[in-house]
């Protein structure tokens, strides 16, 4: 087995409640680098084509990667797949914290869970056995509560707890898995893949080690990372976090606001990463293995919202506040610890609840339909009011936890501001003036996100003229795309992306954890694979070239102020933007790997499956 | 990893806690002065050095854990595989864990040195001073 890998997959029957493992070959992995590679490969191999995300044989996969464990600095992440309930295509997500460490140490790089349990249980994973226990005292219970809860009755501190909240217990479309508290594997749903496996928590516990090739080098390599870590390209993170996205965003007209009428929110200071910094944050601390620090937890001392205490990011700060258009920032920490402890999406949420925001000041719903309360944008109370009935499914809340997706097919009249793609809700970035993040947001395989791609960067920097839709872009999201494949695969947390000497340095730690001799384009060329297989998985799914789009609204309605004032993605530019990504892909022009490319990466099982499903 | 050349963190012989909401401490030995790990062992395997560290004798000890008994702070433990008792050597002088740490939290310095430093910081306090010496 090569080093850094644990060379086993952990296969569990939850219907059978029974378990086994499988060998990983060397082969595999060479093929599939780490995580998100494995996880999508996993995810092909076991899962029946087209079936319902919520039948028992949707397998959830959990995967780590090679530098799991090891002293590499801010690698301490995992990723989630399954069919996702909310696209019907691919759902992935990744999470960090504690909780993979145990996991790779009982002795493996993937989980696979298959079935459906009876009754509820949890799964305690304790190095080569897997137990089965009854866990009916916990379902209806927080994350919170339920992790504590586990560590109380088995009797150990060490343990660590991924579960479920709530709101994957009621299958809201958008439940996350959460661990260690603060964390969360956020998008696509796979909350309510667990779920509906009747499985509350995962617990993990392992007394392994993880060897690596070169050890010595390895450790000398990781301490001068540790000190470059702490300097300046990662000061943003450690200072005032991803919040200050707030201001930054606002200021460039990129901040979506009420639902994405706005780009700019006058409440954005109330909001701000500044503002947070110095009335709630707390303590800013990191992950395992992290010498950065990113995770700014918020205390709220006094008022309404008092003892509210939780880990505030960018995203679900933005969601949940001006989304919403709400600018009480002590209501927002407590919106964004319901989602945590109901165990809900925060930007899923905020996205729903902002949507139906506007149907109510449109008309659309009546007070009659929210049992009573004014939907109205900005106001904090209806906005905790939402997320509590989503969580449980009550009134409204029964439509919205479909998803904006399903909930705007029920609420007629409202498809055009719909804030999603491939039925995935957006994120805080507001496209129409980044038109390269757009062209990201349009092609990316688990629908809306960021971080598929990161694109939004090179305009927000200045590499590109972000108002301008032109060839070339097709290139930037899928190089793009590659290399985020990579962090994700290693896994390396994206926050260090500014630090790297250049992709050759991570090819070089790569070699030093597994021994083997990659290259820089030897990465890149995995990661195009997986990109590719992807693309697959997605396509024998259902997808068709015409789901590579972006939500009306992005397309029709131009931003209303400030510098990105009047700037929209026309369907024309978009067209152009998504073909030249084709292009640059090596797919025809309706986003079908072509048999030549497949043939390149090494994957040219798949030409049949492609060739019969193109017809 | 300098005792194991590879990554176990349950042979490690400093262990961080983390504790909800937000708070964070690493613990390992505080090299008692009196330590009652060593008068524990019945087997005499723990004495201590000169330093101040522990020095376990793997022969003797068979991980009977009397010694994890007696420590206060639960930072002398048994190795996972080998089930002998481990404890922070002060990696022959020079604590690997100090170079690693990010924030410059870890410092290794005799109680002598601390209650020094601690004297000095307490008279600029008292004195409304902030000259050296």
């Amino acid at each position: 087995m090569p080093y850094g890998f644990m060379g086993r997959i952990l296969y569990i029957d939850v219907t059978e409640r029974s378990y086994k493992t499988i060998p990983l070959d060397e082969g595999f992995i060479k093929k599939w680098l780490g995580a998100t590679g494995i996880g999508i490969k996993l995810l092909m191999d076991y899962q029946e084509p087209r079936i319902d995300p919520f039948h028992p044989c949707n397998p959830l996969v959990f995967t780590v990667g090679p530098f799991v464990g090891t002293m590499v600095p801010c690698s301490s992440r995992y990723g989630v797949f399954a069919k996702s309930p909310l696209s019907n295509l691919l759902g992935e997500a990744y999470s960090a914290g504690f909780w993979c460490l145990e996991f790779k140490r009982a002795g493996y790089d993937a989980l696979v869970v298959k079935g459906k349990a009876d009754r509820p249980l949890y799964l305690y994973i304790e190095d080569d056995t897997v137990h089965f226990l009854d866990a009916s005292h916990l379902w209806g219970k927080t994350t919170w509560e339920t992790e504590d809860t586990i560590r109380r009755e088995l009797g150990d501190h060490e343990v660590r707890v991924a579960s479920i909240g709530p709101a994957g217990e009621n299958l809201v479309r958008f439940a996350c898995i959460m661990n260690d508290r603060y964390r969360a594997a956020g998008r696509t749903g796979l909350g309510a893949v667990m779920g509906s496996k009747n499985i509350k928590a995962i617990a993990v516990r392992g007394t392994g080690a993880v060897e690596v090739a070169e050890p010595k080098t390895l450790q000398e390599k990781c301490l001068e990372l540790y000190h470059r870590l702490q300097g300046p390209a990662t000061t943003k993170y450690r200072t005032l976090g991803t919040s200050a996205n707030i201001l930054v965003l606002n200021t460039a007209a990129a901040l979506p606001t009420r639902n994405y009428r706005e780009a700019m929110f006058d409440g954005a200071l109330q909001v701000s990463g500044e503002t947070l910094n110095e009335m709630f944050v707390a303590k800013i601390q990191a992950c395992p293995s992290c010498p950065m620090r990113c995770e700014h937890v918020a205390e709220v001392k006094d008022g309404k919202f008092k003892g509210t205490t939780v880990r505030v990011e960018y995203e679900s700060l933005w969601a949940l506040g001006p989304y919403c258009g709400v600018r009480e920032l002590d209501a927002v920490i407590k919106a964004i610890e319901l989602c945590d402890l109901y165990g809900m999406d925060a930007i899923s949420t905020g996205v729903v609840i902002g949507f139906v925001m506007e149907c109510f000041s449109r008309g659309l719903i009546s007070r009659e339909d929210t049992g009573g309360v004014a939907l109205e944008f900005g106001n904090s109370e209806a906005l905790l009011t939402m997320i509590e009935q989503i969580a449980f499914r009550e009134n409204l809340g029964s439509i919205l936890a479909e998803g904006v997706k399903r909930a705007s097919e029920k609420i007629s009249g409202s498809i055009d501001f719909a804030m999603h793609v491939k039925g995935v809700e957006m994120t805080g970035y507001d496209v129409r003036g980044l038109k390269t993040a757009a062209l990201g947001y349009a092609v990316s395989r688990r629908g809306a996100h960021h971080q598929t791609h990161g694109a939004y960067s090179f305009d927000l920097s200045g590499k590109v003229d972000r108002f301008k839709a032109e060839r070339g872009r097709g290139k930037l999201v899928a190089e793009s795309e590659d290399i985020y494949i990579v962090y994700d695969s290693l896994p390396l947390c994206k926050f260090t992306r500014a630090a790297w000497k250049g992709l050759e340095e991570i090819a070089y730690i790569y070699n030093l954890v597994t021994g083997f001799q990659f290259s820089a384009a030897d990465l890149l060329k995995s990661a195009e694979r997986i990109s590719n297989l992807a693309r697959i998985y997605n396509m024998r799914e259902g997808l068709t070239w015409m789901d590579d789009t972006l939500p009306p609204r992005v397309m029709k309605d131009p931003i209303p102020e400030g510098l990105a004032k009047g700037s929209k993605v026309a369907p024309e530019e978009l067209r152009m933007l998504i073909l030249d990504y084709y292009e640059a892909r090596g797919w025809d022009s309706k986003g079908v790997p072509r048999p030549s490319k497949l043939l390149e990466l090494g994957i040219e099982e798949y030409i049949p499956l492609i060739s019969y499903i193109a017809r | 990893m300098k005792h194991e050349n590879r990554f176990s963190s349950v042979a490690s012989r400093i262990r961080s806690v983390r504790l909800y909401p937000y708070r964070n401490v690493a613990l390992t030995c505080v090299l008692c002065e009196n330590p009652p790990c060593v008068k524990a062992c019945p087997r005499d395997a723990l004495t201590q050095a000169q330093d101040g560290h522990i020095v376990v004798d793997e022969d003797k000890c068979v991980g009977c854990g009397l010694c994890i008994e007696a420590c206060d702070f639960g930072v002398i433990m048994l190795h996972p595989l080998r089930m002998v008792a481990i404890v922070c050597d002060l990696c022959d002088g020079s604590p690997l864990c100090i170079d690693a740490c990010p924030e410059d939290a870890l410092t290794l310095t005799s109680r002598d040195i601390r209650a020094q430093i601690k004297r000095v910081e307490v008279a600029k306090k008292l004195t409304g001073g902030s000259s050296e010496g």
